[in-house]
């Protein structure tokens, strides 16, 4: 097979390094190898509207036929990649075909982590990553009553949402004090807390599944350490997702954490390669940083195209995230861990706010409910670090919009 | 099929078949039409599926609800009586021919 650009991986990261290679002038053949047999399609509605069956599949796509075929960016779905033979430049999939490269991008994702307790392979015991997963628990949903989600990260919370408004009765087991722990400060998770048990959840903090127990094969309650029994017919596990970094570590590329490790414009250590989304982490002032969203993944993608080229890494980007949970439309953006102060605009009551996180007197992040405006300015102040005090924040007659436009004409 | 008129800045134009009950965003994407990204798929949180709606066509879209209209406020190109998220002109007999300009920038 020619060589060219592959990219294994075809979801967020993977369309975007081959749509922003196309822009930037990439003429050699592109290929894009996907292990599932569905065309690229969007992940965030899984948890949220397809559940809920809002959305329908017809809906999912994240590119149409057209994006191929007027790109020439060749897909080929149903291809798991074996390994890469990095002497030989070949990725080797499944069945022994290889495909040469002159470039490689490392797209490969990450997986849902499974919960290793007695009974997590009971019928009705669900994990939620991708379309077939969202397939098989819409299906258990419609003939199912009571749900235990075991997790209050994103993907646990928004189930739970989709399940409530679906009629059934849900129970969060979280083993964290709060939800969220790992990803959100603790006014918002508090907040979320608060409107989850409004909504009929019943959360359980500092409580870990110890097994899943079942009937003819079938789960009828969750075990907890303290012996609880949680009476379910429906679990979804969601504890967070596995980088797929294996085929890099096993091929020598620099991995940490189990993500291939890449620099500012996504190069792995291996020269004409590049890795983007949630297989890839950067390393700054020491930490590890991987971020899952699909704002990481597009601008990783475009950051790896421009050194696939040979041009200058795009301007650094602020992370930004949404979630729909219930009427409640959250949106956060920058990074809010190490915040020394938290100032509030709008009224948390009436369900409207946002949360300004600043550290020594700098902004460094934002989650807002049902502000969506905000959120979009909220992104720009943090781009341009615009000048602004926890003050000014709490001041509704203060226009963020007129803050900015100041400091683009100053 | 309903056909959809997208204007770019440059003023070319794509006149583009969209299944009536799919969205204005949906058709850019499905199609391969530059300028409007859709990055968070219609869920009204990103705003990057911004169109100009053509004025002579204005009159022949249903309003706007509250959250569109805040979003509207975060928009990257100049915000004008016209503009429109996308992903909410949902097409049926009523937009079919419907003229939309694509912004010089969505993020």
């Amino acid at each position: 097979m020619s060589a060219g650009l592959v990219i294994v991986g075809a979801s967020y990261a993977g369309l975007q390094i081959a749509a922003a290679a196309r822009e930037y002038g990439y003429a050699e053949p592109i290929l894009m190898l996907g292990d599932e047999p569905h065309a690229p399609y969007q992940k965030p509605p899984l948890s949220k509207g397809y559940l809920t069956e809002k959305v329908a599949e017809a809906a999912l796509p994240l590119r149409g036929d057209a994006f191929f075929k007027e790109n020439a960016v060749e897909f080929a779905p149903g291809n798991r990649v074996a390994r890469l033979d990095l002497s030989a430049r070949r990725v080797v999939v499944a069945d022994g075909r290889y495909y040469s490269f002159a470039k490689l991008a490392l797209t490969c994702g990450s997986r849902a982590r499974r919960l290793a307790i007695p009974g997590a392979d009971l019928a009705g015991v669900h994990v939620l990553r991708t379309l077939d997963d969202a397939r098989a628990l819409r299906a258990t949903m419609r003939e199912t009553r009571r749900a235990v989600v075991i997790g209050g990260g994103y993907v646990g919370l928004e189930v739970a949402a989709s399940l409530i408004g679906a009629g059934l009765e849900v129970t969060v087991l979280e083993t964290a004090n709060q939800v969220l722990a790992r990803v959100a400060m603790p006014p918002l998770a508090d907040y979320l807390a608060r409107k989850h048990a409004e909504k009929g959840v019943d959360l359980r903090f500092g409580t870990t599944a110890r097994a899943i127990l079942g009937a003819e094969g079938r789960v009828r309650a969750v075990e907890c350490q303290d012996g609880t029994q949680v009476p379910a017919d429906l679990v979804v596990i969601g504890i967070g997702a596995i980088p797929n970094g294996e085929l890099a570590a096993e091929a020598g590329l620099a991995c940490r954490g189990g993500a291939i490790l890449v620099d500012d414009q996504a190069r792995t250590s291996v020269t004409d390669i590049v890795a983007a989304g949630d297989c890839a982490a950067t390393e700054r002032d020491g930490q590890l940083i991987r971020l899952e969203s699909v704002q990481n993944a597009n601008d990783q993608a475009r950051a790896a195209a421009t050194a696939l080229v040979g041009l200058p890494a795009p301007a650094a980007t602020v992370p930004w995230f949404w979630s729909d949970q219930y009427d409640l439309k959250l949106q956060t953006a920058g990074l809010a861990a190490g915040h020394d102060a938290v100032a509030v605009r709008g009224s948390m009551a009436a369900d409207r706010f946002g949360l300004f996180y600043f550290r020594n007197r700098q902004l460094i992040a934002v989650d807002t409910v049902n502000r969506p405006g905000d959120h979009l300015l909220a992104r720009r102040l943090l781009a341009r670090r615009v000048p602004l005090t926890a003050g000014q924040v709490a001041d509704e007659s203060i226009d963020l919009r007129a803050l900015l436009d100041q400091s683009a004409t100053s | 099929m309903p056909v959809i008129v997208y204007v770019q800045p440059n003023g070319t134009q794509r006149r583009v078949e969209v299944k009536a009950g799919q969205s204005v965003m949906m058709g850019a994407i499905l199609n391969n039409v530059a300028g409007i990204d859709g990055e968070c798929g219609g869920c009204l949180s990103c705003a990057t599926c911004h169109v100009y709606v053509d004025p002579a066509d204005i009159d022949r879209v249903p309003a706007k609800d509250a959250v569109e209209d805040d979003l509207l406020n975060g928009v990257v190109a100049e915000r004008r009586p016209t503009s429109r998220l996308a992903c909410q002109l949902i097409v049926g007999s009523k937009v079919d021919g419907l003229t939309v300009h694509v912004p010089t920038a969505q993020s």
